[in-house]
This record gives structure tokens, C-alpha cells and sequence, in this order.
């Protein structure tokens, strides 16, 4: 349905699939498909989990953190089941690649959450879609029924004695859920509230069994990993941020879309040579580098590396790989508004500094954009989001207070042109925006 | 209280994919809420007692997820995404536009119970701004033009 683009500096692994109707479990296999897990059978445990540690593999719903880690914290004997759940939740705001996975290779993230079902001993795994993407939950529901039908899943799958079910699940609209805490409330049947953590997931989660969590796009690299080593992985991208990623522009370009480029490709480069640069020969104002959650960055600091290590030294995050693009006509206090009225309509109101914080913040902007603001107002704005840091259950909190701090520090002086009943300088009167 | 066989044959399935029967419960709400058009009192009773769970317990479900609603929809609901890759690339216009054209504001739903019309949050279709969603069906790289063009092919769909 989405439509795909392509630009000579991809590296196509988790992509190389699309288009090529893989969706159909024959062609998929005939593409090299569920190859990988009968290696996997053949493989201990802890040597999956150390190929998967060598790829530096890093999660790509945002964390970052070493996928191979992760499987490893889960302990080998547990009195209860252990379980594996793919995170398909997607929903940071300019985040579209996990769309296009399920869309277009469905068996492949099949595929990643048996490997890692076996690395940890795990024979229950859950796909959860989150609930706008119906279509996307029709495909997932026949390549589960397909895969059973040829005997992948189920009692001893490929004759290896081993036994292995995966289930879908479906939710019903709540960008928390992607939160893995909330995600495993919202799969227990329950309101998406955070649990606290310690116990982490990896020894307490579904129903209180140890489960490895994983983002969709993250189990989707892993049968390539398998097949095709650790080390060829590891050299796609940069040290420490192994492989591909697919990353989503958006915003004010010439050619949005998403783009699977190696970790680490330049920012810049990416914004002017792959997405084609922006339109209306308007200049760059702004980049959101990794969905609406991570810092802003200003055109002087774009010159940068696009893995995790390089775009924390920003002090931004590499984050969801949803890169959206601002021109010079857009307004950041606007810009700053609809972050927070986001975020302040997806808090669930458990932790007092997040429900009261997105609030304040959300009607502050408000209040300050339709000319109604105060000089103080621009300090408290960081003042507040500052206290919300680190203060509550999951990162939502934290998600709404980075990038408001951000806008202020680095913008204040367009907050200050809203000041004194001023009217928007980029108030778009009488201008057809579309086209 | 009835459901298609389809639902049936489904929910049979499910509760056999968790240890708890509740855990079922999410995904069947909406699926039942397709069915039924909203989670009327009958559809939360029902299925409070399929999962030996209370009204209360169902309700407090409900109010946390975004897509689920207790009060009916028009046939076709209208989700115009607003959230930053959309605004930068028109969203908040197409929805103004939209409400124009439906005479109808956000949740609102026309006298003729076709239509209903809802600002939402991301629905992962950035690289695709501005878009929509229109029951479950995507719609991307819209323009007023398009969009008018979509209504009226949804009316005709019912018409034919």
C-alpha cells in the first residue's frame, strides 16, 4: 500500500525483500526464507545469543540497547514459561518503517522471533500490531496460519523435537503500549499502565515468566544475521552499531520515504542527497533526527554519523529512525505545541509528573503561540519539562520534556517573537499550504 | 446477544493462545465494536461474562485505548492525522478542509450517520503526509482534491 522508494546508497537487508511478494510463504521461501532458524536449530543457545551480541545489533525501537544483551539477561532455568514478544506497536510520531516490514515481509519477523525463542528457550511467542494497522494484522494472521500449515510452528518444528508456537494480538490505539511494560499490560488484557522496573521483563514479564521484548525491525535483522554472519553484520555500519536501518523520511523534503541506509550514514547527506533536499527552495530549519521524542537539531549540527553513539554526542538520539525535516516556513513554538499536545493526549495519567507536566506544558504552549504568553513563561516551560526528567514509571514522561527542552534552549528567540501579543510570524494567511 | 460465526471461530482461538482468559481481551473488543458498530452495554456484558471479568473491569479497558468507543460512529469514519509529519505537510488544513466539507468537527458525525470525523495521532503514514485513514483503509499523499475525491467514493460504495 505505502509506496517505496529507493536511492542508490541503500544497503538492502531487512528491505530486500519488498516488493518481491514474500508475503506468499512459497516465494519467501524460495527468497532464502526460514533458512536461517534451521541453522538456528542446529546452534546452542548461548552461540546465537553470541552472534547476535558480535552483529552489535541494537534495538531499533529507539533504546538502543544490544539485542544480544537482552536475550542474554534471560535466565536458562525458569519454574515458569518464558516468552518472546515482538513489539509492533508502532507509533512515535515519524516512525513508518515497521509498516513496511509487516507489509512486505511478514515471515521474516516470524522467522526473528523463533531465533530468539530458541536462544532464550522459549516456546510461546507473541506478534502484537497495534490496532491502526488492521491490514497489516490480516497479513501477519495468514503468514502465522501459512507457516503452521507447513509444519514451522507447532510440535516439533522441523523435526528437531523442538516445540514453538507464535500467536498475533492486536491493540486497540495507545501510543504508551509501546512502552514494553505497558505492551505486556495491554497483552494481559489490561489498561496500558508502566510497571516498575526492576524486575526487568527478562526475568519478570508476561504473566510473570521471563520474555525477551524485541522491536519488529530488530527481529526482522536477525535471520540475516544468522545466515550471514555476525562479523558481515557488524562491518555494514559503524563500531558498536552493527548493520542497516531503515529510516523514515518525512516532513518538508523532496523525496520522503523510507530508506534503508547503512548505520551511521551521514545526516546531511541524507537529508539533501537522499530525500532530495527541500522543496520550494525554502532552507533547512530543523531536523527531528529519531521521531517526535528526541531533541531538535539545528542545520550547523546535522553534520553527523546517524548510529546511536555518534547522535547521543548531539545530544539528541538516534531514537525510532523517523527523521522529519522542518523548513524555514514552519514554526517552532507551533511545532513545539502539537509535540506536546501529543504527548499530553497519550499520558495515562499514573505518574503525577508526566499527566500534570504534558497539562501544563500542552496548555502553556497554547496559551503562548496565540500571542498570550509571558517572558517567564518560556523558563518555566523548561523548568517544568526538566522535572519531569527521569520522574516517572516509562519514558513518556521523558519523551515529552527532551524535545520541549530543546526548543526552548535552541529557539528561544523565535519564543521570544511570540511574546507581547504578537501575532505568529509564520502564521500561514491566506496561503494554500496543499497542493 | 450474537456475533458472526466468524467472531466465534476466532474467539474460540484466542483463548487458547493465553494462560489467562482475559488477555484475549483487547483485540476482541475491537473486533466486536467492528461488528456491532460501538461497545453498547449488551456487547461490555457480554463479554465481561465470557471472560469472567466485571462490567467495571471492561469499561476501564475501554476508556485507555483510543479505538475503542462506547457510542457509535458514522459507517465511515474519517481519521485525519494532524501529528508533526502531517501538520509540516498539511494535515491541520486537509482537516479543516474536511470539516467544511462534512459540516461536522472533530467526533462529530453527519445527520445521516454516514460519516463521522476524527482528528488523531500518528498513524504511521510519515513519509506519506498528509494521510488518513478512513475505517481501516490507509489513504496517503492527499491533497483537498483527492480527499473529496475519496469521500465520494465511500458514499458511492454504500449507494451502489
Amino acid at each position: 500500500m505505502a509506496t517505496l522508494v529507493s536511492h542508490p546508497d541503500e544497503v538492502r537487508v531487512i528491505s530486500k525483500r519488498f516488493g518481491q511478494g514474500a508475503t506468499d510463504i512459497d516465494r519467501y521461501l524460495q527468497l532464502d526464507g526460514y533458512k536461517a532458524v534451521q541453522k538456528a536449530l542446529a546452534m546452542q543457545p548461548d552461540a546465537i545469543i553470541n552472534e547476535v551480541k558480535n552483529s552489535g545489533l541494537r534495538g531499533r525501537g529507539g533504546a538502543g540497547f544490544s539485542t544480544g544483551m537482552k536475550w542474554s539477561f534471560v535466565p536458562k532455568q525458569s519454574a515458569k514459561p518464558k516468552y518472546v514478544l515482538c513489539n509492533g506497536d508502532e507509533s512515535e510520531p515519524g516512525t513508518c518503517k515497521d509498516r513496511l516490514i509487516f507489509e512486505h515481509d511478514p515471515h521474516a519477523v516470524i522467522e526473528g522471533v523463533m531465533i530468539a525463542a530458541l536462544a532464550v528457550g522459549s516456546h510461546t511467542g507473541y506478534i502484537y500490531v497495534r490496532g491502526e494497522y488492521r491490514y497489516l494484522l490480516v497479513i501477519m494472521q495468514k503468514a502465522l496460519k501459512d507457516a503452521y500449515g507447513k509444519g514451522f510452528l507447532g510440535k516439533n518444528i522441523f523435526g528437531s523435537g523442538y516445540d514453538l508456537d507464535i500467536h498475533w494480538h492486536g491493540g486497540a490505539g495507545a501510543y504508551e503500549v509501546g512502552e514494553e511494560s505497558a505492551l505486556m499490560e495491554s497483552l494481559e488484557g489490561k489498561r496500558g499502565i508502566p510497571r516498575i522496573r526492576p524486575p526487568f521483563p527478562a526475568v519478570v514479564g508476561l504473566w510473570g515468566g521471563p520474555t525477551v521484548i524485541n522491536n519488529v525491525e530488530t527481529l526482522a535483522a536477525v535471520p540475516h544475521i544468522i545466515l550471514g554472519g555476525a562479523d558481515w553484520y557488524a562491518k555494514l555500519g559503524t563500531p558498536k552499531n552493527g548493520g542497516t536501518r531503515l529510516f523514515c523520511l518525512a516532513g518538508n523534503l523532496n523525496k520522503p520515504g523510507v530508506y534503508e541506509l547503512p548505520m551511521g550514514y551521514n545526516l546531511k547527506k541524507m537529508i539533501y542527497e537522499v530525500g532530495g533536499g527541500i522543496p520550494n527552495g525554502r532552507s533547512l530549519k530543523a531536523v527531528v533526527p529519531g521521531g517526535s521524542s528526541t531533541p531538535v537539531l539545528l542545520p550547523e549540527e546535522i553534520d553527523v554519523a546517524m548510529d546511536f553513539d555518534s547522535v547521543a554526542k548531539t545530544g539528541s538520539m538516534l531514537g525510532s529512525g523517523g527523521v522529519v525535516v522542518l523548513d524555514d516556513n514552519a514554526c517552532i513554538v507551533k511545532f513545539a505545541l502539537r509535540t506536546m499536545k501529543f504527548y499530553r493526549h497519550e499520558s495515562c495519567g499514573w505518574c503525577i509528573p508526566c499527566r500534570e507536566g504534558t497539562d501544563w506544558l500542552e496548555k502553556t504552549l497554547i496559551r503562548f503561540h496565540s500571542g498570550g504568553g509571558v517572558t517567564k513563561d518560556i523558563d518555566n516551560m523548561y523548568y517544568l519539562s526538566e522535572n519531569m526528567l527521569g520522574k516517572t514509571f516509562c519514558p513518556l514522561g521523558d519523551a515529552a520534556a527532551m524535545p520541549t527542552m530543546a526548543f526552548v534552549k535552541k529557539f528561544r528567540k523565535e519564543f521570544e517573537d511570540h511574546l507581547d501579543g504578537k501575532p505568529c510570524p509564520f502564521e500561514k494567511v491566506g496561503e494554500a499550504v496543499l497542493v | 446477544m450474537r456475533f458472526s460465526e466468524q467472531f466465534e471461530t476466532r474467539f474460540k482461538e484466542m483463548l487458547t493462545h493465553y494462560p489467562t482468559k482475559r488477555s484475549a481481551l483487547v483485540p476482541t473488543l475491537l473486533y466486536a465494536q467492528d461488528e456491532v458498530g460501538s461497545l453498547s452495554d449488551e456487547v461490555i456484558g457480554e463479554l465481561a461474562r465470557r471472560m469472567d471479568l466485571t462490567e467495571l473491569e471492561v469499561r476501564n479497558v475501554i476508556s485507555y485505548y483510543s479505538m475503542l468507543t462506547t457510542k457509535a460512529r458514522g459507517k465511515f469514519n474519517v481519521q485525519v492525522c494532524t501529528n508533526i509529519a502531517c501538520m509540516l505537510r498539511g494535515g491541520e488544513e486537509l482537516l479543516e478542509h474536511c470539516e467544511r466539507k462534512l459540516g461536522i468537527g472533530h467526533k462529530g458525525t453527519t445527520p445521516d450517520g454516514l460519516f463521522s470525523l476524527e482528528e488523531v495521532e500518528c498513524i504511521g503514514a510519515c513519509s506519506w503526509a498528509p494521510a488518513a485513514q478512513v475505517n481501516y483503509d490507509f489513504h496517503e499523499n492527499l491533497t483537498n482534491a483527492k480527499m473529496d475525491q475519496i469521500l465520494d467514493e465511500y458514499k458511492n460504495k454504500l449507494n451502489q
